[in-house]
């Protein structure tokens, strides 16, 4: 566990200083940029388009949890089952959509800039959180139901102090799929003019300049594995205090 | 508006049409029934989009071109999804699914290539690029396809190692996931510096083609995200082969290697097979990135698409991944299909 926490606080603090001062670095990318040419991104500050990124994966995987796991206990009650076949073909279909046809398809729609990114983060967000919600909801142990039950619990006391504390584990693996796709979907946003880092990475290749290339990759990449991580380590903690680790 | 896009008579046919298939296609229950309408759903909007296509051509000129706007994508989808919906409900089996899918290819082949739909614009935009999009279709199909079989020859062995040797398991699978958290347009750059530093290093690797930008850093980005699935799935199936299975071949007197391609291996194989469906799907959807870095495929339209803010070059982009991905992700299912029900009839 120690090494791992090491690391981590070093990625951490990489990152930080990659997005802060990102002046810093100057003599590191210099190797990879043209003679001349400008080593560090300085067209718009790093740390506001880290911000406008975050900013869009967060509000496109909030909504897209809230409206998918809606969706999935309405599906898992008694009520909806009849669209649970329905839903079932919908996510697996959607899913072998790319999620760069899916941004691509979605700016003949919404013409550029934020809108049909963030729509495009949305509906590909809902599948992977959707599916996982289902099948938590509806592989609870039957003892513990029936146990909930005796209780005298009614039917919201159940699903809300019973069945999500228990599918949280496994919800929340679909939440961190999601968001890993998010944040890599996000990137590719910046060719639809939304403001995302990816816009370092894009101008790097635009003007053959590695330096951009590789800031842009580093901070986007350490990003995702940080989140990644951290949200691996909240289900880990999750699993164990349901005891079913 | 819908009814005024073409001769008063082709929209009724073809509205009544759409309607009665949607009529038939949605209310839960006999399969069948809801397959039929929504077959005839997508006629209907069909012989409405070719109608409205050439009335609206009519006269216009030249340069005219005719494109289905949101809502008829969205009434396509909604009857595609019907489709798909009421095939799952009758449930066939792997023969049945590899025909329905061979017959829908046909029909949209023959669709195509009737030059029904030649008057939309997608499809003007295809005819003026023939060759182009010849070419990234083979490419596509080539990083695809190449980074699947690279990866399968790695992961193999790395996964049956892995199966053997819990150490290293230890150590490969977080790895390979973390590599997989790398977002893809980071992943491409950061290959982009690493390959041209190491073609301006060795003239052999120059040689075969290993450059900074173009085919290979794609290809390898590819194969580095393929490998997580291929080693975790192999895992995953050799050790859920049943302990008595192994017992029962131990007893046989087969070898170790025996026992790992004779009972093993084909008792895993719906599970490996499930690992490459997923890469498959993943890596069409992923070549589309190969676009920005010079690696050609579907991804040099939608890009030069979005750049030119060129609808039909989007499409013509977007929409031929999305076929591949689906076919892919078919065929995968039936090859699982396969291999499952191998092993089951011997007595």
């Amino acid at each position: 566990m120690k090494p791992g926490m090491i690391l981590r606080v070093a990625l951490i603090a990489l990152l930080l200083a990659l997005v802060l001062k990102p002046e810093a670095f100057t003599s590191v990318f210099a190797p990879f940029a043209p003679e001349k040419g400008p080593v560090i991104y300085t067209r718009s500050s790093l740390l506001s388009l880290s911000l406008s990124h975050l900013g869009l994966v967060a509000v496109a995987s909030v909504a897209a949890t809230l409206v998918a796991v809606t969706l999935a206990i309405l599906v898992t009650r008694p009520a909806g089952a009849a669209f649970r076949p329905l839903s079932r073909t919908i996510t697996n279909v959607g899913q072998t959509f790319p999620p760069v046809a899916v941004l691509a398809l979605a700016v003949p729609a919404l013409g550029f800039g934020a809108g049909p990114t963030l729509v495009a983060l949305f509906l590909y967000g809902l599948l992977p959180i959707f599916e996982n919600a289902m099948t938590g909801l509806s592989t609870l142990p039957a003892a513990t139901m029936e146990a909930a039950r005796g209780l005298g619990l009614d039917r919201w006391q159940r699903l809300w102090r019973v069945e999500l504390p228990l599918a949280m584990p496994v919800i929340l693996g679909g939440i961190r799929l999601s968001v890993v796709i998010a944040l890599g979907t996000a990137t590719i946003g910046s060719t639809v003019a939304a403001r995302t880092l990816g816009e370092v990475i894009i101008a790097g290749l635009l003007t053959s300049n590695t330096a951009f290339v590789l800031q842009g990759g580093l901070i986007v990449g350490l990003f995702a594995v940080l989140i990644h991580d951290a949200l691996v380590q909240l289900e880990t903690y999750l699993t164990k205090r349901n005891g079913r680790g | 508006m819908f009814w005024d896009c073409a001769p008063s008579g082709s929209v009724i046919a073809g509205g009544v049409a759409l309607a009665a298939g949607l009529a038939l296609g949605i209310p839960a229950g006999a399969p069948l029934r809801r397959l039929g309408g929504s077959l005839l759903g997508l006629a209907g909007l069909i012989f409405v989009l070719v109608q409205g296509a050439s009335a609206q051509l009519d006269g216009a000129g030249d340069l005219a071109r005719v494109s289905p706007a949101a809502g008829a994508w969205c009434l396509l989808l909604v009857l595609m999804l019907l489709m798909a919906d009421a095939l799952a409900q009758l449930n066939p089996g792997p023969r049945a699914r590899a025909g329905l899918l061979a017959l829908m290819l046909v029909a949209l082949l023959a669709l195509l290539w009737s030059g029904t739909l030649s008057d939309l614009s997608v499809m003007q935009e295809f005819t003026s690029r023939k060759n182009a999009f010849r070419s990234a279709a083979l490419r596509h199909l080539a990083l695809a396809l190449g980074s699947l079989g690279a990866a399968a020859a790695i992961g193999f062995p790395l996964g049956i190692l892995c199966h053997r040797n819990a150490a290293l398991r230890g150590a490969a699978l977080p790895v390979l996931s973390f590599l997989q958290t790398i977002p893809s347009l980071a992943m491409f750059g950061i290959m982009i510096p690493i390959l041209g530093w190491l073609a301006a290093a060795s003239p052999a690797a120059r040689a075969i083609g290993i450059a900074g930008i173009g085919f290979a850093p794609a290809f390898i980005a590819l194969v580095l995200y393929a490998l997580l699935p291929v080693v975790a799935n192999t895992v995953t199936g050799l050790a859920a082969t049943p302990p008595a299975a192994i017992e029962a071949a131990r007893g046989m007197g087969m070898t170790g290697a025996q026992r790992l391609w004779k009972v093993e291996l084909p008792l895993a194989m719906p599970v490996i097979l499930a690992g490459l469906r997923i890469v498959l799907v993943q890596n069409i959807g992923l070549a589309v990135i190969a676009g920005l870095i010079g690696g050609g495929g579907f991804g040099s339209f939608v890009f030069q698409g979005l750049n030119q803010t060129a609808t039909d070059l989007i499409l013509l982009g977007a929409l031929p991944t999305v076929v591949m991905a689906l076919v892919a992700a078919i065929v995968m299912d039936i090859l699982v299909d396969l291999a499952r029900r191998i092993p089951e009839p011997l007595p």
